[in-house]
């Protein structure tokens, strides 16, 4: 098995709170993982934590096998990890196009931007009929498909989700999962996070589920039924 | 006075470019990094006796004077912004105000002890020489130069800023810093790139107001309170808003001398300050205003 990401004994705090707890994961390469797990679960956090937003007090991450738990948030991206954090954060005061272009900022990702632009205006066509409007009259969803769009811009390895499926319509959801498979088909890991179980069983490979800053459940989406995350996840069943 | 209104309105349009090239790098700075960066003034007045003292123990020509200055100016504002401001910016915004102020003391203090408290100007004929000479209105060459780089300076920055990716990414750790890093953008060093272009700003703005007006060491602070004006009046970060505000700003100040008597001079610039903040909180061409 090739893990390209490998968390192990992480701890993070927020002042005083113990937002992550001895949280260990192995995400394996060109799969899609999705982590589920209820309002405050810590979710946020451990992705933020992966790409350097926050500094844990304990624990270490690795990306392909090298150390990333000290690097700088931007240093991180350019090894290959993309994320699309929690509520699209699209730059408002930027046309589309502009966004795009702000995620082919890397060098190596400034090389492919043109062949990245056609595929990503070809996956999302209302990007391209919208490509000169300022980000800020975009609908929630297409928001979201900007923030995914603007991460594929970035020619990544790994492609971490935080909730993107939040607050759109169920036709929508479905287009962004078809997407995500599309990606996933080409080598490009995800990393999803979920609060919906049944979506998070039917798209992902493998499922961590979280309660209260703990991993209390994992493991092949296909071996785990629905009725005992759903006990985890609301904390019935405490397996850690 | 009415015979010499225009000759009011002409020096006051033309002032207020060189106002705007004094207050555009408050305003990046405040844009970028949220920061009122007090020792603008006295940045911009280094500026000045660099290139005065360069000027004039080279070939006395000033703009190999203003090159020169420009380089060293370059190298202070990598060291003041990597080693000061940065190491306390993402503290909130008080710490690094502190911290300019203590750099406009220090500026300002170091200027005397190598200058002295003597006036000076960097010498230019451009001050005796007119553009336009009529009954009514003359146009001196050295306010005119003033503007037209104003202007100059200002299309070029916004250029940068909005045709080129490196001008889209410190845009965007203006407004995000946390995203713009998970895209790759380190952060730190936009902020250290735009100490850089304001410091160039702030050496031609040096270079035009020691050419058009007397200075000595303490002559930042007049400036800062001129770029702070310029940047309330035309709206925090805005570049256009910048030559706005420095325009309003010079005619306030020539037409109300003009009007009410030169004794009041800066007061009345000061009054059209404050009406407009009253009125329009936000500057007149500020973001939050175009939203
Ligand atoms: N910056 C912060 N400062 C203090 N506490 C925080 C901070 N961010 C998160 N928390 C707390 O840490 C815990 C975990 O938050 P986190 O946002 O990681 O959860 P989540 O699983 O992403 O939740 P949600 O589904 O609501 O997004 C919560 O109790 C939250 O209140
Ligand atoms: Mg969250």
């Amino acid at each position: 098995m090739n893990n390209i990401i490998e968390i192990s004994g992480l701890n993070v705090m927020h002042g005083d709170l113990r937002a992550l707890a001895d949280v260990s994961m192995n995400i394996e390469s060109g799969k899609i993982v999705s982590i589920i797990g209820a309002n405050g679960a810590g979710k946020s956090t451990l992705l933020n934590t992966i790409m350097g937003v926050h500094a844990p007090a304990a624990g270490a991450i690795r990306f392909e096998g090298r150390d990333i738990t000290k690097m700088r948030t931007s240093k991180i991206a350019s090894l290959g990890l993309a994320m699309t954090p929690e509520g699209s954060r699209v730059f408002a005061d930027m046309s589309v196009m502009e966004n795009l272009l702000m995620g082919a900022y890397l060098p190596g990702a400034k090389k492919a931007k043109a062949g990245q632009l056609e595929k990503v205006y070809d996956m999302f066509p209302v990007l391209k009929e919208k490509s000169a409007q300022l980000a800020s009259f975009l609908s929630g969803g297409q928001r979201q498909m900007l923030s995914i769009a603007r991460a594929i811009m970035m020619n990544p390895k790994v492609i971490i989700c935080d909730e993107i499926s939040l607050g759109l319509a169920p036709v929508i959801i479905h287009d962004i999962y078809a997407k995500v498979k599309e990606l996933n088909a080409e080598g490009i890991t995800f990393l999803l996070v979920e609060q919906e179980i049944k979506r998070s069983l039917r798209h992902a490979d493998y499922s961590y589920v979280m309660v209260k800053g703990r991993v209390v459940m994992e493991g092949k989406s296909s071996g785990l039924s629905r009725e005992a995350v759903s006990d985890a996840y609301f904390g019935i069943n405490q397996f850690a | 006075m009415l015979e010499t209104l225009p000759q009011a309105i002409v020096t006051g349009v033309l002032l207020g470019g060189l106002y705007a090239i004094i207050g555009i790098g408050m305003s990046l700075i405040f844009g970028i990094m949220k920061l009122t960066n007090i020792a603008h003034g006295d940045i911009m007045i280094l500026g000045t006796f660099l290139t005065m003292h360069i000027t004039q123990s080279l070939t006395g020509n000033p703009i190999i004077g203003l090159l020169l200055t420009i380089a060293i100016m370059l190298a202070f504002a990598f060291a003041i912004q990597n080693f000061l401001i940065n190491k306390v910016i993402t503290k909130g915004a008080e710490p690094a105000l502190l911290v300019t102020f203590g750099l406009s003391i220090i500026i300002s203090n170091a200027l005397f002890l190598v200058f002295g408290a003597n006036t000076h100007t960097i010498p230019s004929t451009l001050v005796t020489t007119n553009l336009i000479r009529t009954a009514h209105v003359s146009v001196s060459m050295m306010y005119a130069v003033s503007f037209i780089v104003a202007v100059a300076v200002i299309v070029a920055l916004s250029l940068v800023m909005n045709r080129t990716s490196f001008g889209r990414a410190i845009r965007a750790a203006s407004s995000d810093t946390v995203m713009s890093e998970l895209l790759g953008i380190n952060t730190k060093h936009m902020y250290i790139f735009a100490m850089m272009l304001t410091v160039v700003t702030a050496s031609i703005a040096g270079m035009l107001v020691g050419m058009t007006f007397p200075f000595y060491p303490t002559t930042g602070t007049q400036y800062l309170i001129i770029a702070f004006g310029v940047v309330v009046i035309g709206g925090m970060g805005s570049l256009l808003g910048t030559l706005v505000g420095g325009i309003i700003l010079g005619l306030a100040q020539l037409v109300g001398a003009n009007l009410i008597g030169a004794t009041y001079q800066q007061l009345i610039g000061f009054i059209v300050l404050l009406v407009i903040l009253a009125v329009r909180p936000q500057g007149l061409l500020s973001k939050a205003a175009r939203k």
